[in-house]
């Protein structure tokens, strides 16, 4: 269980940055991206896949939180 | 010579790769390339930041470098204990040129070189006492200083001393901040994991040591310079030109900085990165920390200046971004005498970069507002990301190098033949031998300053200054040189 930070990029897209890594990609897609629910499957733009247990709430970036490689 | 194509520059790849071993070979094979800049990502053509493999020569620094040479070293109030033997810190000093000002040895101690001298009985028995007795002794001889850094190298690890504890227990006594750094040389695969690890000691250690204290009078103006290590006085060619667009610098990273400018830079509005590599883990952690924005810049050449501080600007209100119009507006006419003067003289010439942190991308600007052009770009150090932001700034087909070795960059340059090549000081003296002029730049040569509207004019001159010089064509004995043209490039032959 990687601690990913997330963070918005110059575009306002959403950089997933593991810090143990050094490994700087950006999310294409994010399962849930409601106010009160989200995150679940996240895909980045290579095409690995993370998966954050849904929050209750939308989180305020850029955040760390701890994800599971799929 | 003319233009590579895509398929001049993969067949010159796999030409060089040729002498390997087949196991080197597949390795190596995976670090070069011929730059595509339409790709979104540098991963499909490079791989970087991974081990070097044994037998070639590369060119790489250690983690310790990283750390003491580059993030902690130039802070200068401070003393950086080189803690081991003697040689890593001795044969290292100076070497970067991190302009300061203030009285060495008095209360200031960046060109110093302090060591725990480590010899056989302390990695028998192990060093903490020494380690302990050494920061009373420093106390005692330059009570100025205002901090003391516990730069780890080598056996420091492997023989598993606790300096954190000295360290602790010391800056109770002392009353002053002494941070223990594990950036011991064998870990990473090169100084890249000593800026991380020096940037998360800075987390742990000093950051936060005025959070809570509001006694410090901010400004909606307050910035600080990330990442900018004042190389031949680079950071006050930055600063100068900040102020007087209106913003406030606060903290200096480190070049020419303090540690209590580093403590303050959480109270800032806006922090300016200059050099991503080495300091992005720490903006990053002050954007989620304190939720202070950073933003990327590139000081190098008057086009980028002018992009940059426009994107600067636009963090801030109409004042500040009146204000950089002005600046770039007083500086455009110099600008245009400088490359009226030597742009004549320099267009069309083909550089090749080997260097570290962000040069191979970011001097490309200055190089092009001289109406040169970069032919081949690699990082000492790099990760993807650096990758990722140089296929956009090289032109299509050009070549990339990652941690290139002695052997394929020798080899480049033959095939290549560019004007001028710019990278280290074990790289300089063989091409220099080879007939090619060289600047060495990682410490701009004994030169600079080389960032902001005035580094640009010592730049350009430098530039030329080593280009065309007549040396160039007189390399070979005159009792040898029959032949008018194999004046020029003989040596190598
Ligand atoms: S690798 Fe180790 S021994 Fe060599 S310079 Fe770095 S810290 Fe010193």
């Amino acid at each position: 269980m990687p601690s990913v930070m997330l963070r918005r990029n110059e575009d306002g897209q959403i950089s997933f940055y593991v810090a143990k890594k050094d490994l700087e990609e950006t999310i294409s897609t994010i399962e849930f991206e409601a106010d009160d629910k989200w995150g679940g499957e996240i895909e980045l733009a290579d095409g690995s896949k993370y998966y954050l247990e849904p929050l209750d709430e939308a989180p305020k970036l850029p955040t760390t939180l701890r994800v599971k490689r799929l | 010579m003319a233009e590579m194509t895509r398929e001049e520059t993969e067949a010159l790849i796999q030409e060089v790769l040729e002498v390997y071993p087949e196991k080197a070979k597949k390795d190596r094979s995976k670090h070069l390339a011929a730059n595509d800049s339409s790709l979104e990502k540098s991963n499909k053509c490079i791989t970087s930041n991974k081990k070097s493999l044994p037998g070639v020569m590369t060119i790489r620094g250690c983690a310790y470098a990283g750390s003491k040479g580059v993030v902690w070293g130039p802070i200068k109030d401070m003393i950086h204990i080189s803690h081991g033997p003697v040689g890593c810190g001795q044969y290292s000093r100076a070497g970067r040129r991190n302009y300061y000002v203030g009285t060495t040895g008095v209360n200031t101690f960046g060109t110093m070189n302090f060591t725990s001298d480590f010899q056989e009985k302390d990695i028998v028995f192990g060093g903490d006492k020494k380690l302990d007795k050494l920061l009373d002794e420093i106390e005692t001889l330059f009570p100025l200083n205002k901090g003391i850094s516990v730069q780890s190298e080598c056996p420091i690890g492997l023989i598993g001393d606790d300096i954190e504890a000295v360290s602790k227990k010391k800056a109770k006594a002392i009353e002053k901040p002494v941070v223990p750094v594990r950036c011991e040389g064998f870990r990473g695969v090169s100084q890249s994991l000593g800026h991380h690890i020096a940037n998360d000691a800075i987390r742990d250690w000093t950051l936060g040591a005025r959070d809570g204290d509001d006694s410090f009078a901010t400004t909606p103006y307050d910035v600080a310079i990330i990442g900018d290590y004042n190389i031949g006085g680079d950071a006050w060619a930055s600063r100068t030109l900040l102020e007087e667009m209106g913003l406030r610098v606060v903290a200096q990273w480190s070049g020419d900085g303090t540690i209590s400018e580093m403590e303050l830079t959480p109270k800032v509005k806006l922090n300016l990165l200059h050099c991503y590599r080495s300091m992005n883990y720490i903006s990053r952690h002050m954007e989620e920390k304190y939720g202070i924005p950073w933003v990327e810049y590139n000081f190098f050449g008057p086009s980028k200046i002018a992009e940059s501080l426009r994107k600067i600007a636009s963090f801030f209100d109409d004042k500040i971004k009146e204000g950089a119009e002005k600046v770039i507006a007083r500086y455009q006419p110099l600008m245009d005498n400088v490359i009226a003067k030597y742009r004549p003289r320099l267009e069309g010439k083909r550089v090749m970069l080997y260097v570290g942190g962000l040069r191979p991308r970011h001097t490309i600007g200055a190089y092009e507002d001289l109406g040169m052009e970069v032919v081949g770009a690699g990082y000492e150090f790099a990760h993807n990301d650096d990758y990722d932001r140089t296929i956009k700034e090289m032109g299509d087909a050009t070549l990339l190098y990652d941690d290139v070795t002695g052997y394929e960059f020798e080899e480049f340059v033959k095939a290549v033949k560019p004007d001028l090549i710019g990278s280290g000081i074990k790289e300089k003296y063989i091409f220099q031998k080879m007939g090619i002029p060289f600047r060495q730049m990682h410490s701009w040569d004994y030169s600079g300053p080389y960032h902001g509207y005035d580094g640009f004019a010592i730049f350009a001159r430098d530039m030329d200054m080593t280009l065309n010089n007549p040396c160039w064509g007189k390399l070979k004995a005159p009792w040898k040189a029959s032949d008018e043209s194999e004046l020029q490039l003989g040596a190598q032959a």
